[in-house]
């Protein structure tokens, strides 16, 4: 946690720490607005956005029409003139209708008018498989945004750094994609403390010191992730967790310490492993830390098909013992 | 503008028919026909909420309310046109001739959900919303082009024609005077968001002026006046007279799916009024009963043959083999590349207990 002048604490899941850093910001700058589909009365369709219209009246959180291009380039406008958007994809899987506003128009108008026009908007949009979540809901399409320049991606894993994250992308000067991970809504909680705080981006965080792996990961993943670390420490396997946190620009300064203090790297994530984001932190750790590697760089992905139905999403998902299987390997190697 | 665009009705709330044009039109066997469908699709659709309810089957997407848009369109296709439902339209695809257990696969979480019954031009359900309006412009095109006297109709709802793919389908279909017809169920709502705040136009209908094509304005309850508009349309497409939009004003019950709960955001005293005021079932049973054509032991055989056909459908969908894992592999290309090729070899291998690190380095 970077900066805070907040000391009580208020028990909170990832969903509910959203809410909350929303409404902090919603309270704190009258220029913010909510917006998207269903987020007025109905909360949201995960109620991200539960009583804040209630809070702060229609103008400052707002139905839109059923237009993701529509909403994503009209917030850019309001970026553009002053205000600060935060807007809600439904499900990361229909983004696509706004992906040219999002590529061509957000990532790129700083550089385009060398300065002049910024767009200081966030798009939060929820991601991933394993809810059981009908077809198409399940995308976990980060490296499509990455591969951008202009755009900052961003994806928590734990309700503290939901809402410092989510706060440093709203007081962000560029367009911030923050992504959220379905599975990890409700699935714990933790104590997150009330009022403004920011988790800078673009930091990466150490969950867990160890010196013989280093586990490279983010998201939903993030559990499963631990799981397999917590196995293998009983196994005596010392591993060293971290949780990317921001996606784009990649905390490269963590990742080459860590894998050259442990010489062996194993990274996780839940897209397709061919142009995923795994590949970035992997060019990372070549560019830094060739020469203190010992096994090479093991990757434990989604596989190169789309994102199965969920009667067998499971089988698609890495789960704690594919992990295992990668950390044997590059201790074994 | 919307007196410019009034709704068409054949049969009112009370089961009378509206026009003397249409008593000759309006036949005992067509109300039998249409009352078994709608029996028939809404048995259907109370069982897929409570088989969700039981965990027997992920979010479902109900229509109770919507039964006479769905059968009456559905009814008026011939056997090889094409049709684009989406997510809450597998009441016109079985009445179409889509199979019940593919349909309960889908909801199931399974791709043979997406699989029509051979011979059947039924796309998958539409998820990304409108996406499926310029899929069923091309494919009239193409039977256009082909020569044929197919049509495609395609479904979506009010909420749709906020998206950029309703006004591209309908704009495309009318430069190439494609032979489809654009079947709206305006339910109004989209998830929890009312018409009101949709669109400033009071009637989807009128949207067809942009674009040059007829757009006509239904009581989408009413299966008569669903059936005829909707033959008229198609007939006009075969012809060569390009698309028509439909709007077929209607309302859902329930939850948007079974994960919404619509309390949050409307009173669900109206869909009770509804219930009792405007359903479409009751419409043609009150039209039966004016006109002495209403047989209790029939209308039972009906409830309880929809009941039998269902169950099996489950039935076949729960003794229906587990999902084969290779097929996350072995569809995505004609030839799978070797990324797919050695990622099913290592998951394989991996479930045999052979881990993955004992294999040579690739
Ligand atoms: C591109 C896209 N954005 C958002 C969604 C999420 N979503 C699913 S259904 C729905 C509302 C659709 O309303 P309408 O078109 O009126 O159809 P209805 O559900 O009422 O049949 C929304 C927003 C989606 N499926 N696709
Ligand atoms: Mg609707």
């Amino acid at each position: 946690m970077e900066s805070t002048t907040a000391v009580k604490k208020k028990t909170m899941t990832l969903v509910q720490a959203i809410t909350d850093g929303m409404r902090t910001m919603l309270a704190e700058d009258e220029n913010v607005l909510v917006l998207g589909e269903d987020v007025g009365k109905n909360g949201g369709v995960f109620r991200a956005t539960d009583h804040l219209q209630e809070e702060f009246g229609e103008d400052r959180v707002m139905d839109t029409p059923l237009s993701e291009a529509g909403f994503i380039g009209a917030a850019i406008g309001m970026a553009v003139n002053g205000l600060r958007p935060v807007a809600e994809i439904q499900f990361l899987g229909f983004i696509y209708p706004a992906y040219e506003q999002i590529m061509t128009h957000a990532s790129r108008l700083r550089s385009r008018t060398m300065g002049h026009f910024t767009v200081p908007m966030v798009i939060r949009a929820p991601y991933g498989a394993g809810v059981r979540a009908p077809e198409i809901h399940s995308d976990s399409t980060e490296a499509i945004f990455t591969h951008m320049p202009g755009l900052k991606v961003v994806c928590p894993s734990s309700p503290v750094d939901a809402k410092g994250l989510l706060i440093a992308a709203i007081e962000d000067p560029d367009p911030v994609l923050y992504l959220e991970p379905m599975r990890c809504y409700r699935s714990s909680r933790e104590e997150v403390p009330e009022g403004k705080y920011t988790v800078e981006i673009g930091k990466a965080n150490k969950l867990q010191e160890g010196n013989d792996v280093s586990v490279i990961t983010w998201g939903a993943m993030v559990p499963v992730a631990s799981q397999a670390v917590k196995e293998m420490e009983a196994k005596g396997v010392s591993c060293e967790l971290i949780d990317l946190r921001t996606l784009y620009p990649i905390d490269r300064d963590t990742i080459a310490a860590s894998v050259q203090k442990t010489g062996r790297t194993v990274i996780v994530h839940e897209a397709h492993g061919t142009g995923g984001v795994g590949n970035d932190v992997l060019a990372i750790v070549n560019d830094t830390s060739f020469l203190y590697q010992k096994a090479p760089v093991e990757r434990v992905t989604g596989f190169d098909s789309p994102v199965p139905f969920f009667g067998f999403e499971d089988e698609y998902l890495p789960t704690p013992a594919r992990v295992k299987h990668a950390i044997e390997k590059v201790i074994k190697f | 503008m919307e007196n410019q665009f009034p709704i068409t009705k054949w049969v009112d709330e009370n089961g009378n028919v509206t026009g003397e044009d249409y008593k000759e039109m309006v036949t005992e066997e067509l109300a039998r026909t249409f009352y078994q469908h709608m029996i028939r699709i809404r048995t259907f659709d109370k069982k897929g909420i409570s088989l969700q309810r039981q965990g027997r089957i992920g979010t479902y997407a109900p229509y109770e309310g919507q039964e006479a848009s769905q059968v009456g369109s559905a009814l008026a296709l011939e056997t090889e046109d094409w049709m684009f439902p989406s997510y809450r339209d597998h009441g016109a695809a079985m009445t179409f001739g889509h199979s019940l257990k593919n349909i309960l696969l889908f909801w199931n979480g399974r791709n043979e959900g997406c699989i029509p019954p051979e011979g059947k031009n039924i796309f998958p359900p539409g998820i990304p919303i409108a996406t499926q309006l310029p899929h069923a412009v091309g494919a009239a095109f193409a039977e256009k082009w082909k020569g044929t006297k197919n049509a495609a109709i395609v479904y979506f709802g009010d909420g749709a024609t906020s998206e950029g793919d309703f006004h591209e389908g309908l704009n495309m279909s009318s430069v190439f005077e494609a032979p489809v017809v654009f079947f709206n169920q305006n339910n109004r709502y989209a998830i929890s968001v009312p018409m009101e705040k949709q669109m400033k136009t009071k009637t989807i209908a009128q949207k067809a002026l942009a674009y040059d094509i007829p757009g006509i304005r239904i009581d989408g309850n009413d299966v008569f006046a669903v059936y005829f508009e909707t033959l008229k349309a198609m007939d006009r497409a075969r012809a060569g007279e390009g698309p028509t939009l439909i709007e077929a004003v209607t309302w859902r019950y329930g939850a948007h799916t079974t994960a919404d709960d619509p309390t949050k955001y409307r009173d669900q005293m109206e869909s009770e009024r509804k219930r009792e005021e405007t359903d479409p079932v009751l419409r043609v049973e009150r039209l039966l009963k004016n006109n002495g054509w209403f047989d209790e032991a029939w209308a039972e055989r009906m409830q309880k043959q929809a009941a039998e056909e269902v169950d099996a459908a489950v039935a076949e969908m729960e003794s229906f083999p587990p999902a084969d894992p290779a097929d996350i592999f072995d569809h995505v290309f004609a030839e799978p590349n070797w990324q797919l090729q050695q990622q099913k070899q290592e998951y394989f291998q991996a479930k045999k207990g052979v881990p993955v690190w004992n294999q040579q380095q690739q």
